[in-house]
């Protein structure tokens, strides 16, 4: 079975020296979709920025479907960043361009894309998100789950191997919640998603990681590590009062 | 391209000029902006002359008087400038009203509203006709550096965004009792502005990362198509071509 994810003992450590990642491992295996839980400051996104190159440096070792992420070589360094799809936590960091598909062709055009094919992959990835209509609006004026789900879309139009989700439910009202959910729920995709939200974790990954302190401390079924009160609570990890994650996961069918 | 972005000088709508694109459009007003300027500031028939294109295209472009005028107020402090100068000036002088006028200064004072006027009009009615992303698109097109045009169309996108940050913070403040009436309560405002840039940077370091993640390399992509035919250069090159003809009528006459 091929690995969309392979990082072996990756450490890092911020310029003023402080340190973020203590040798986090960590395989995810083709299609599967993984929940990566924890408190804030315990090295999430410092995790995240490791997967497509943006920060390296620390020792170990990260490789996406198989390539190894080389920062010297920026060929391998432009593939890797096709294939990790990181959508941010605050759509508007990523949705710059004055129009929604400028803004979804602009990672496809930078894999050299034009024309048709451009304009096909818009579509497609628009399509996805059930967003096509507002192709030609600016962004500012989308409802804050329409800009996420936008976002998602910029990442989708790369055609990545693993979709990487910084925080994807936060600052949604549970209606976009809910249809972020049900948008994700049918992507053909490998999933990390980032999260404090328990049971959204519950709801779209079967696997769970909690990453604590720079390393991970925890990898299961995440049902299993929801209902584990205190392996939570060691870990600042909350469920949201009155929430049964075993009684959830019967009413969802895992 | 229709980017629909809300501002204040641009007319929604569409139209004969609307419809032009925008490279052809700036070229039309830069050529008419400079003859005006090159006219000599005695040769009144002309500027009535320029002023009747500005009529024509306002009408072409179905634009409002009123809202044209309006937005016309823009160029108040520099007229209020040429007011001074008939009493300034030197020179010959002309009674009028009982006051003691420069004769010299009068020209200057007529040079500087007419042309500003005329000059003000044409722009105004380029922004009412052309989307602000539209305008960016026509420079790059007309090969402008294109790092200025990423600058603007990165201001374009995030001043809406800072404005929505500053009035946030305005309105926490004002919530926690700030009354600013007197001078040194300044601070609170200097700090939020202080706050407000390091939001900024930080915000530019965030997009960055996450144009990174999406394979930017340094350039961005060309926005494609959008070539004007020669009929829409023809139409366009109508207001410099007119502008030109009644300045060289009203010089040889």
């Amino acid at each position: 079975m091929t690995l969309s994810l392979d990082l072996r003992g990756v450490h890092y450590s911020y310029p003023d020296g402080s340190a973020a990642l203590h040798g986090v491992d960590l395989r995810v295996a083709a299609g599967e979709r993984v929940a990566l839980l924890g408190p804030n400051g315990a090295g999430k996104t410092t995790l995240v920025l490791h997967l497509n190159g943006i920060l390296h440096g620390g020792a170990g070792e990260v490789a996406v479907g198989g390539l190894a992420v080389d920062p010297a070589d920026r060929a391998r360094l432009m593939e890797i960043r096709r294939r990790v799809g990181i959508v941010f936590q605050d759509p508007d960091d990523q949705l710059f361009m004055p129009t929604v598909a400028e803004d979804v062709a602009f990672g496809p055009a930078n894999l050299g894309m034009r024309g048709d094919e451009l304009q096909q992959r818009v579509d497609e990835a628009l399509a996805a998100v059930k967003m096509s209509e507002h192709r030609g609006q600016t962004p500012h004026h989308l409802s804050f789950g329409q800009r996420r789900r936008v976002a998602v879309a910029t990442v989708l139009a790369m055609r990545p191997e693993i979709l990487v989700l910084d925080e994807p439910s936060s600052n949604l009202d549970p209606a976009a919640r809910r249809e972020l959910s049900e948008i994700l729920r049918d992507l053909p995709v490998t999933l990390l998603m980032v999260t404090h939200d328990l049971p959204y974790a519950l709801e779209l990954c079967t696997r769970a990681v909690i990453l604590d302190a720079g390393r991970i401390v925890a990898d299961g079924d995440t049902v299993d590590l929801l209902a584990d009160t205190d392996l939570l609570r060691r870990h600042r990890l909350e469920l949201p009062f009155g929430f049964d994650p075993r009684l959830a996961a019967a009413q969802l069918g895992i | 391209m229709g980017a629909g972005h809300a501002h204040p000088l641009h007319l929604a709508h569409d139209s004969l000029v609307h419809r032009l694109p925008p490279q052809v459009k700036i070229v039309a007003v830069l050529l008419y902006t400079i003859i005006v300027v090159m006219t000599p500031r005695d040769e009144f028939v002309a500027f009535a002359g320029y002023a009747l294109l500005i009529v024509v295209v306002t009408a072409l472009a179905r634009v409002p008087a009123g809202w044209l005028a309006k937005r016309a107020t823009i160029e108040l402090p520099f007229v209020l400038l040429a007011v001074a100068l008939p009493f300034a000036g030197h020179g010959e002088r002309v009674t009028w009203l009982g006051m003691s006028l420069s004769i010299d200064g009068l020209y200057g004072a007529w040079n500087i509203f007419a042309k500003g006027t005329l000059g003000v009009l044409a722009s105004l009615l380029l922004a009412a006709t052309t989307t602000a992303r539209d305008l960016l698109l026509g420079l790059d097109r007309l090969r402008c550096p294109r790092v200025f045009t990423q600058i603007a169309t990165f201001m374009l996108r995030y001043m809406d965004i800072l404005a929505e940050d500053a009035r946030r913070m305005r309105i926490a403040r004002l919530s926690r009792g700030y009354d600013p009436r007197f001078l040194w309560q300044v601070k609170a405002f200097a700090v939020s502005v202080g706050a407000l840039f390091l939001r900024a940077f930080e915000r530019g370091e965030r997009v960055y990362l996450a144009m990174l993640s999406r394979g930017y390399s340094g350039r961005l992509p060309a926005p494609e198509g959008g070539g004007a035919t020669t009929a829409q250069w023809v139409a366009s090159a109508a207001l410099p071509a007119a502008a030109a003809c009644i300045g060289v009528a009203a010089i040889l006459r």
